[in-house]
């Protein structure tokens, strides 16, 4: 028994650490890479760790030529708006659909529902025709208006977490004569904090790693995101992959430094945001 | 102002005020592409010419010359790399939910490729793929040196090495969804069934399969709808070059570099009815109440 024990052991922590060396040794590679000088590059193995740690040229190769710093604005401001306008969007609309019964919720609410199993990638070939014809190609409120419009995830989630708000708070706000936007707005929006860092997490990733709406509906290089500015350096740079590196890191740096910080959040953001 | 309204008057001016911004977004970006799609899917539509109805001929198109259809063979790939992902995320999951030294560590670093930008992956696993590039270094130092081919020049293997990346990106989603679930099972079941003799095994097969079964069942499911319209890391890596172009890329081509829109709209209808069908079956079997 005890034999078998350690044996199983053996075997279980074998298994992790080769699957930590699956999901990390890519990764590696590219952050040695990125510090290497070209010829260093070619001529070491892509397991040789750099030579120079503080090498970081290739990093304002990527960051300056590159329009990574472009990409990074831009990721911003289109991150900000769709997280506010989801939250704001998702809490009145779950809000409405489970407080009040009226002709026609059901229908909203399957409306919602089933515009989830749309895949956002097929119906591409037709929304490109509307954003268009909206004079919104080229512009960042494509991405914007897509991401509010066809990402149904966080209403999924508000109408579920609304279900634990008791309607008692409501009715007890009602006697002291609140009125029912007041009700939304200083009740049942701050009790639906979890909720928002659930739809934070989940949009943020999504709309960070996005890569075919911006790069099917704002080509123009000042629109740049951090995806579509980074798969620019196919062309130019095709040939040197340190800068490259550099530039992978750059995208992944945010990530990194999100995922320390925000650990605990974004396990269960993704676990309550998956459920359905 | 608003609050000196009787309830009733407030509750429609509500109701209609909180709803319209959202109904508008969802009938416009949502609903209204599908009915384009399926209305231009019958035309000859160029994007700029005038449509003219042309009936199923897109959809004979589609079937018939093997040119659009054979690229459903490659959606195979990424099928039967779902069940290794699901596979390694149950398994993960599983032994990380017993006691583990370095828990925290494992289960982050299993997990973080999932957030990372689908982009910076591509490339990432161009670099690694490349000859005498790391994946080529690794197998020299396990000495199977010989065995290493141009993991995305040669048609015989591009596919694998694309569903490959794919498995190393979404396979910590599957596994931290499958993490969750299990740790919601109660301790103390474990520790009665330990008392009655149950090793590891027993646990797993009698405990925690049972009581995931669910979640398994949709992820597997939420998988194989992906692993149809699998898009990013096959267009990111070879933009479909060397037989390795998916259904999807099939389609985004089609429209938007030949500009036949009328063909690229059957083609995503035809996509769209079988993921329908797909989540259909499991809201049959495996949905709310289903167990």
């Amino acid at each position: 028994m005890k034999i078998k024990y350690t044996l199983g052991s053996i075997f279980k922590y074998a298994s992790l650490i080769l699957g930590a060396f699956a999901a990390i040794i890519p990764i590696m590679i590219v952050f040695f890479a990125s510090f290497k000088t070209g010829g260093e590059y070619t001529t070491t193995g892509p397991l040789t760790p750099p030579m120079d740690w503080l090498n970081f040229e290739n990093y304002k190769r990527a960051f300056v030529e590159g329009n990574m710093l472009t990409g990074f604005k831009n990721t911003i401001i289109i991150l900000t708006i769709s997280i506010v306008g989801t939250t704001i969007i998702g809490s009145m609309v779950a809000y409405v659909l489970n407080r009040f019964k009226f002709k026609g919720s059901k229908l909203i609410i399957g409306a919602f529902l089933l515009a989830t199993l749309i895949p956002g990638v097929t119906t591409q070939v037709a929304t490109f025709q509307i954003v268009n014809s909206l004079g919104l190609f080229n512009t960042i409120w494509a991405a914007v208006v897509l991401y509010l419009g066809t990402d149904i995830i966080a209403i999924y989630i508000f109408l579920q977490f609304m279900n634990s708000i008791s309607d008692s708070l409501d009715e007890s706000a009602m006697l002291d004569g609140a009125s029912y936007f007041t009700i939304y707005r200083k009740i049942i929006l701050p009790l639906l904090k979890p909720a928002i860092v659930t739809v934070i997490i989940v949009k943020g990733i999504n709309v960070y790693n996005d890569f075919y709406t911006p790069f099917l509906y704002m080509p123009k290089t000042e629109l740049h995101v951090i995806s579509t500015a980074l798969f620019k350096f196919k062309g130019p740079y095709g040939s040197e992959w340190e800068v490259i590196s550099a530039g992978i890191m750059l995208a992944i740096i945010p990530t990194l430094i999100a995922f320390l910080a925000l650990q605990k959040y974004i396990y269960n953001g993704l676990t309550s945001g998956s459920v359905k | 102002m608003f609050s000196n309204l009787s309830y009733k008057t407030q509750r429609k001016i509500i109701i209609t005020s909180f709803l319209i911004v959202p109904l508008a977004l969802l009938a416009t970006f949502s609903f209204l592409p599908v009915a384009n799609m399926f209305w231009y899917s019958f035309t000859d539509w160029n994007g700029y010419s005038e449509k003219e109805f042309i009936g199923f001929e897109n959809y004979k198109t589609v079937f018939v010359e093997p040119d659009y259809f054979r690229v459903f063979a490659v959606s195979l790939y990424y099928f039967f790399a779902t069940f290794i992902q699901m596979g390694l995320a149950l398994y993960f999951a599983t032994i990380l939910s017993f006691k583990v030294r370095m828990k925290n560590f494992f289960k982050g670093v299993l997990f973080f490729p999932y957030l990372l930008n689908g982009v910076a992956i591509g490339f990432m696993f161009l670099l690694f793929f490349m000859p005498n590039g790391g994946l080529d270094t690794v197998m020299d130092w396990l000495g199977l040196g010989n065995f290493t081919t141009h993991w995305l020049g040669n048609p015989d293997v591009i596919n694998i090495s694309l569903a490959g990346t794919s498995v190393w990106r979404y396979m910590g989603f599957n596994f931290i969804i499958f993490l969750g679930a299990i740790s919601s099972i109660p301790g103390e079941i474990y520790e009665a069934a330990e008392i009655d003799g149950a090793n590891r095994w027993h646990q797993f097969r009698y405990i925690i399969l049972p009581s995931i079964r669910i979640i398994i069942s949709l992820n597997l499911i939420l998988a194989i709808s992906g692993a149809l319209s699998a898009f990013e890391i096959p267009y990111i890596m070879t933009g479909g070059a060397n037989g390795s172009a998916t259904f999807v890329i099939q389609t985004v081509d089609t429209a938007f570099k030949y500009g036949k829109i009328g063909l690229a709209s059957a083609m995503a209808v035809i996509l769209l009815f079988i993921v329908i069908i797909v989540t259909a079956i499991q809201r049959k079997y495996f949905g709310e109440g289903g167990d």
